[in-house]
């Protein structure tokens, strides 16, 4: 069955079209991704979504029920977790979950029961009893998200839940996810990063200016990109000229800008053309200390699918009065990651 | 994460299952208690906004009590019931700001995605303003009794009075509710209130009787409203009959409501 179905959804704050005829169909039960950079739209899609937007034109369904027409059925079945803190920080943890239990229906002893459970799952269990205010900033994601869990949503809303963690709770907020999926919720995620909409989403949607550019699975979307990257340094920096006819030689090989005279990037086509010019490097006797491939970033998928770079797109949506929190990166970060990782191995 | 699993086996992500929807009463008075727990856990909020009154109820009693009426003791009896209106008038404001802050903080997207009651939040927090608001009132007039003050009309007359300012701040914390959700941050929620508050107390007759003012300051004073409230207060609180007023205070309280309740809702129901 269909969680969610829109339908040429249009949503404008004067004159900006944050959403702009998006079409969605996401599939009961799936992990699905909407990846864009900052102001692309994703926070007006989620607060279309949950109900706290209406739409200009055009249709939302979720689970059935249209989000402008029937709210309050809408709001019974999902459950949201912005991208900006969503519980109480002059509560405790423990509060906090009480307080959303109680507000879910719970039973006063049901809810104390399942705030503890729920700060025991997540890890809090030793800041049940502190104020929300002295948290890091990866167990206030992680309260958040239990926040949202204290009855079984049938749709999870996360909006850009891992902006701005360190690489640990970042981990520990996609084991999260993929049990809050396990468990049957469908999980719609807002990311600026490819690799966690990688990791997580079964499908994934990029968008733009507040349209769908792309749709499909991640290996469709790499597919569409057409290249990889491949990051290497030079033993000694003098050989730059030599290695640069190299890679000129190389179908397909076109040479990304570097600061470093030892450094090269270079966008391959696939793994076969890495191997090939590494080893004719190595024939003309130009030594490398290390080389790495990474899989595309958002950048690149951008920049493949729109031709320019994914910079902050205009100002003027996803809450442009909130100041956003520190980290948030476009692109850069997966094809590091997945580098670092890839020349370990 | 190792607590993966509850007693029992199961994941903890999964145990529950939607409840029924709480009613509209359930849901306010629920974070009505969010309100208190607030109050328990920042009393500060509670500190501030009671030591101004206090320090003006002592440094006009005392400096100015001899010059206005004779003696500090004479002149708190006349003082007090308008440092109440004037303190629970100021507290009103951190209704909107606490509004605002929930705002800004996200706080109420998370409400308004649960499935409850719309106005709930707002009916909760205005509720632990209400008490915060009578929490004040005790400490203020449990201070002037240390400092003199004899209410003739007994503590029927004061708790006539409490009940009294409380409405009217009930009816003026929903002025502040619109502000709250119109304006971008919580300072500047609690400047904006001030301009309209402070020439509002300072031009009434808290402080100073209407006759020792200028004739046309006394036109003035004399439609403001918190001069209405001053002297309903004051002739509750003194045992002297001000049906009038009281009536005066009710019926503006009651226009103030019915005015401005539906326009935060209908703000609050507006997207951001």
């Amino acid at each position: 069955m269909t969680a969610i179905e829109t339908a040429s959804l249009v949503k404008t704050f004067g004159s900006t079209r944050a959403l702009d005829g998006v079409d969605l169909s996401i599939r009961e039960g799936s992990v699905y991704g909407i990846l864009g950079p900052n102001g692309a739209g994703k926070t007006t899609a989620i607060r279309v979504l949950t109900t706290l937007l209406k739409p200009t034109s055009g249709r939302a369904l979720v689970l059935g029920h249209d989000v402008a027409r029937e709210p309050a059925a809408v709001r019974r079945k999902v459950s949201l977790t912005g991208q900006y803190a969503s519980v109480d920080e002059d509560l405790t943890g423990h509060e906090n979950l009480v307080l959303l239990s109680r507000l879910m229906g719970l039973a006063r002893s049901d809810a104390k029961q399942r705030a503890t459970e729920l700060l025991d799952a997540f890890g809090l269990s030793d800041a049940a009893g502190k104020l929300v205010r002295t948290y890091s900033g990866g167990m206030r994601r992680r309260i958040d998200i239990a926040a949202s869990l204290v009855t079984r949503p049938e749709i999870l809303f996360l909006d850009e839940p891992t902006t701005g963690l360190d690489p640990r709770s970042r981990n520990q907020v996609w084991d999260l996810v993929r049990r809050i999926a396990a468990a049957g919720t469908t999980v719609l995620l807002t990311t600026q990063n490819l690799e966690e909409a990688d990791r997580l989403a079964e499908r994934l949607a990029v968008i733009d200016h507040g349209r769908v550019i792309a749709e499909g699975t991640s290996r469709d979307l790499k597919a569409s990109v057409g290249s990889n990257t491949l990051h290497f340094h030079l033993r000694d920096p003098e050989q730059r000229a030599q290695a640069g006819a190299l890679i000129e030689a190389t179908p397909g090989g076109g040479l990304l800008p570097a600061t470093d005279p030892a450094a090269f990037s270079i966008k391959v086509a696939d793994a076969q053309v890495a191997a090939e010019l590494l080893g004719a490097l190595s024939r003309a006797g130009v030594q490398v200390t290390d080389f790495s491939l990474g899989s595309p970033s958002l950048d690149d998928v951008f920049f493949a699918l729109t031709g320019r770079p994914a910079e902050a797109a205009q100002a003027g949506d996803d809450k442009p009065d909130k100041a956003k929190p520190s980290g948030a990166r476009v692109g850069r970060g997966p094809t590091d990651d997945n580098a670092a990782k890839e020349s370990a191995a | 994460m190792s607590a993966d699993l509850i007693p029992g086996g199961r994941d903890a992500l999964v145990l529950r299952e939607r409840a029924q929807p709480i009613s509209g009463w359930a849901a306010t008075a629920t974070l009505a208690w969010r309100a208190m727990l607030k109050i328990k856990h920042v009393p500060f909020q509670l500190f501030d906004v009671t030591i101004t009154p206090i320090m003006f109820t002592l440094l006009f009693t005392y400096m100015f009590g001899g010059a206005l009426a004779g003696s500090p003791k004479v002149y708190i009896q006349f003082l007090l019931p308008g440092i109440l209106v004037q303190t629970i008038l100021f507290i009103t404001v951190y209704t909107g700001v606490g509004l605002n802050t929930d705002i800004q903080k996200g706080l109420f997207d998370r409400f308004r995605s649960l499935p409850i009651w719309q106005p709930a939040p707002i009916l909760g927090a205005l509720a632990g303003d209400v008490f915060r608001y009578s929490v004040a009132s005790t400490l203020i007039v449990v201070l002037g009794s240390i400092l003199g003050f004899r209410p003739a009309g007994g503590i029927v007359g004061v708790l006539l009075a409490f009940g009294l300012v409380l409405i009217f701040a009930f009816a003026v914390s929903w002025i502040w509710i619109i502000f709250g959700m119109k304006v971008k941050t919580p300072e500047s929620v609690m400047t904006t209130s001030f301009l309209f508050l402070m020439p509002l107390t300072f031009a009434s007759n808290i402080f100073v009787g209407l006759e020792t003012m200028p004739a046309w300051l006394q036109t003035v004073v004399r439609h403001n409203p918190v001069t209405h409230l001053t002297n309903a207060t004051r002739g509750l609180m003194h045992g002297v009959p001000v049906g009038g007023e009281v009536l005066w205070v009710l019926s503006a309280a009651a226009v103030i409501v019915l005015v401005a309740s539906p326009i935060a809702l209908r703000l609050y129901h507006q997207e951001r």
